[in-house]
């Protein structure tokens, strides 16, 4: 039986419902993994969920308060905009009431939108994943490949330019990195918007929108790129330095590999999977959305919404934008799980289990 | 019959023009066309100003939905909008409202009175922040005719405060769209219908409000602008980014930090503007919890007073753009204002003199007693007021723990929980003290009612003389009532107004007919316009 295989608790059934019959899939080792993470996944969900709960609890003020520091108002209203949003029962019985309506697919209603928790969310989760991927693609590729030139030849004149604008780097605050780039770009040379994702009003469409939004997301781009870019840069480097010295590459040097190919193949491929592992952790900070590059730029995206959510204390919000952020971080960890197999030969998945 | 009594609105709008902003106005034919774009950082869930009067509200629904007048710079300090005129009966139980013919919703159904009588009964009185507070007494609103409306009071009702409430509390909503639904979840809380200069046209949440020119706008040829765009942009750093590199061409709200004012102001093009907002003044008070046995001893409350120094506030904290307060009301209501209070001047002898008075001497460490101090988080001013605050008691022997929250947490430590001994607050002066004013003094108000009395202190001769202004008929009396209620809270300090302040808006100078009204920011911007 394929699924005595599966260690953990008793999976949630994705499919294969006539449980005396074997799985229609092979058992191939990745989609074993894939099934185990996704079993353990509504666990992952649950406890983030009676976390954020619990803190936002412990946090003073609710809903109303939060509406009212800004406006104002007398006992009745109060008491009314209380039971209103449902903030006149007890927490335990708001929690349950909210399981229950996850139960059902249900995300429930954000306070501080007046709208369903799932639109306000699918609002802005394109542009937080768009952000994410291509500041995770421009720091991989960016921070890799320096780093790689950097490894080459440790403590050589090119290594210690790139290490040093590294440091600088990641020693830099975001947001002022991000306004130094507006300024210069946007105020200074107006080769680029200084915020916002698209041209309020100019009614394109098409291939012309797209450009119209890449061209808006390039600083924040760039911003959220180089601070990750100069993390792999060291990272790599770090892993690269590490390599020269075991005995494995004193023996390909032995042989007389070629240095393009011993740096390649050797040095650097070993090197790169704690960078890899730190690509997964970063992706999923990434996806939980920049609230810094998100403000400075003025993109409407998840990390913003999920700092409004907390200033609002819009639980059902900060629920979902979690809940949403959790499964995109279980499906990208699987991801870098199988894409760590694939690096390292060694790592069998299947064996894997816990 | 007194103006007060019979007031022709139309007076106001010639006088108002000419008094604008800081010799900015020329004589020259405004131009029509354009889009200004402008920089916002709220987007607030309910925008219906008929149902939350408040300048994040305003700032952008006053364009698209109009009250029945507006302020005015000079006399009689009223512009006309909906409504053309209003007379009030002797008994004070009426108001008759004349109402501007020929008017349309933006959907194209005729404005009228019935939709008056709607928003009165069913939004201002029923929903509304502040019109809860004074139209309480509204039990009918009579429509004779589609161009008058008569508002019935169960109480007798000063008029001088229903004129006073007509620019904040008095913004009409096409009823056809609203009777018969939940007006709380009505779509058109967000989808703006009203009469306005502008139409609602679009909301990015997160991006953008855009509005479009109403063709049909009863006051033609205005608007001169094609449309207003508002961006929102949270960062304050990015807004003056996005003044300089031409992308917005206005901030209002001082969305700039103030420190970076003084360089915009230096560039080429881009004008500092400090009118526009003083019927929206605002104040730095210092909070009292009179539970704290301390602070209840008056001459504890009158030495905090002499411990601040209100000029180094103006100029420190504020850069100049603020004047120190005397009372709960600012310099700029005249009607009101009175100078002829106790004051306390900047003086840390006599504040160390009274504290000894007061048998709160200096212990081995140096120290009397000590405090918490809640600093308001939402103006970068109230948070920094907490530094000054806390230095200026380490001066005369008071330690002052600073705990900085954030709006919801603040909220609740002050107005319900009373967990403060000291705050610092930031009320708004709506254009008359019994709109938001008085209830900061009011005793016996249930805890959890914001921006209101919760500071444990009651005195039935301010509870008195706050009930007789709010029933008070005659506008001379009541100012006098007002008068003698800015001198009992001078003498008796439940709280302390340290600074009145206003907002400043930075511009390029291409924007036109800015700041031509005290609250142009929240008004209806049909006057202004773009150079070419």
């Amino acid at each position: 039986m394929a699924r005595g295989l599966i260690a953990g608790p008793e999976p949630v059934e994705t499919g294969d419902p006539e449980a005396g019959t074997p799985p229609l899939l092979p058992r191939h080792p990745a989609l074993l993994l894939a099934r185990r993470r996704l079993a353990q996944a509504p666990f992952v969900l649950l406890i983030v969920i009676t976390g954020a709960f619990l803190l936002l609890e412990a946090a003073p003020g609710d809903a109303v308060d939060a509406y009212l520091a800004g406006l104002g108002g007398d006992a009745g209203l109060v008491a009314e905009l209380r039971e209103r949003w449902g903030l006149d029962r007890s927490a335990p019985t708001r929690f349950l009431l909210y399981l229950a309506g996850l139960a059902t697919g249900d995300l429930g209603w954000s306070v501080a939108f007046g709208r369903p928790v799932l639109a306000v969310i699918a609002e802005r989760l394109p542009i937080t994943l768009a952000l994410a991927g291509a500041a995770t693609a421009l720091a991989f590729g960016l921070g890799t490949g320096l780093g790689v030139l950097a490894g080459a030849r440790p403590g050589g004149p090119l290594d210690r330019l790139l290490s040093a604008t590294a440091l600088l780097l990641n020693a830099v605050p975001t947001f002022w990195l991000g306004l130094l780039l507006a300024l210069l770009f946007a105020v200074r040379l107006r080769w680029l918007p200084s915020a916002g994702i698209e041209t309020i009003g100019a009614g394109h469409t098409g291939l012309a929108r797209f450009l119209d939004i890449a061209r808006h997301l390039v600083l924040p781009t760039v911003t959220l790129g180089l601070v990750y870019a100069a993390l792999y840069l060291r990272l790599l480097r770090a892993g690269m330095v590490e390599a020269w010295r075991s005995d494995y590459v004193r023996a390909a040097r032995a042989k007389g590999i070629p240095r393009r190919r011993l740096v390649l193949r050797h040095v650097a491929r070993n090197a790169l999977l704690p960078v890899v592992t730190m690509l997964g952790l970063q992706s999923a900070t990434l996806i939980g959305g920049s609230v810094v590059v998100e403000s400075v730029f003025a993109v409407p995206g998840l990390g913003r919404l999920a700092a409004e959510a907390v200033t609002q204390r819009d639980l059902p919000l900060l629920l979902g934008i979690l809940l949403v952020s959790a499964v995109l971080v279980v499906l990208v960890n699987l991801l870098i799980d199988l894409l760590y197999a694939r690096l390292d030969p060694r790592v069998e998945l299947a064996a894997r289990t816990p | 019959m007194r103006l007060e009594r019979r007031a022709l609105l139309r007076a106001g709008s010639v006088l108002g023009l000419s008094a604008l902003a800081g010799g900015r106005a020329r004589a020259e034919a405004p131009r029509r066309g354009g889009v200004l774009v402008v920089a916002a950082d709220t987007e607030p869930r309910n925008l219906n100003p008929a149902m939350v009067a408040s300048n994040g509200v305003f700032y952008v629904a006053s364009k698209v939905i109009e009250p029945l007048a507006e302020m005015a710079y000079g006399e009689p300090g009223l512009t006309p909008r909906l409504a053309l005129a209003f007379e009030g009966s002797e008994d004070g139980r009426s108001v008759r409202l004349r109402l501007r013919p020929n008017v349309r919703f933006h959907d194209g159904k005729p404005f009228s009175s019935a939709d008056v009588a709607w928003s009165a009964l069913e939004l201002w009185k029923k929903h509304q922040n502040l019109g809860r507070v004074v139209f309480k007494d509204l039990e009918a609103v009579d429509t004779p005719d589609p161009l008058t409306a008569i508002l019935r009071f169960a109480t007798p009702t000063p008029l001088q405060l229903v004129r006073n409430a007509l620019p904040a509390l008095t913004a009409v909503v096409p009823r056809h769209l609203y009777e018969g639904t939940d007006p709380l979840s009505n779509p058109h809380n967000q989808k703006l219908v009203g009469t306005g200069p502008f139409r609602f046209a679009e909301h990015r949440p997160g991006q953008y409000y855009r509005l479009e020119r109403n063709p049909d706008y009863w006051d033609a040829p205005r608007p001169w602008l094609d449309g207003i765009v508002f961006r929102v942009l949270p960062d304050r750093g990015a807004i003056a980014a996005a003044l300089e590199s031409g992308e917005i061409r206005l901030a209002a709200f001082s969305a700039v930090p103030l420190a970076d004012m003084e360089r915009l102001a230096k560039l080429p093009g881009i004008a500092v503007i400090d009118k526009g907002y003083e019927g929206i003044t605002y104040q730095l008070t210092v909070e009292i919890n009179h539970r704290r046995k301390e602070l209840a001893d008056l001459r504890v409350r009158r030495a905090i007073a002499h411990a601040i120094d209100p000029n180094f506030v103006v100029e420190r904290i504020f850069l100049g753009h603020a004047k120190p307060s005397t009372g709960p009301v600012p310099r700029f209501d005249t009607r009101f204002y009175t100078a002829d209070v106790p004051t306390y001047p900047y003086d840390p002898k006599r504040a160390e003199a009274l504290l000894d008075e007061a048998g709160l001497r200096r212990g081995a460490d140096g120290v009397r007693f000590t405090v918490e101090l809640l600093p308001a988080p939402w103006f970068e001013q109230t948070r920094q007021m907490g530094d000054y605050l806390r230095q200026a008691l380490k001066a005369v022997g008071i330690e002052a723990k600073l705990v900085v929250k954030d709006p919801a947490g603040h909220q609740k430590a002050v107005y319900t929980d009373h967990a403060f001994d000291l705050a610092i607050g930031s009320p708004v002066y709506r254009n008359d003290p019994a709109i938001s004013t008085t209830i900061l003094y009011q005793g016996g108000l249930p805890p959890g009612v914001p921006f209101s009395n919760q500071y444990g202190w009651a005195d039935p001769a301010m509870d008195d003389l706050i009930a007789r202004a709010a029933r008070e008929l005659d506008p001379g009396a009541r100012s006098e009532l007002y008068r003698r209620f800015q001198r009992l809270a001078a003498e008796q300090l439940p709280l302390i107004p340290v600074v009145e302040f206003t907002f400043l808006t930075v511009a390029s100078t291409s924007v036109r007919g800015v700041a031509d009204n005290p609250r142009w920011a929240t008004s209806h911007w049909a006057d202004t316009w773009l150079e070419a």
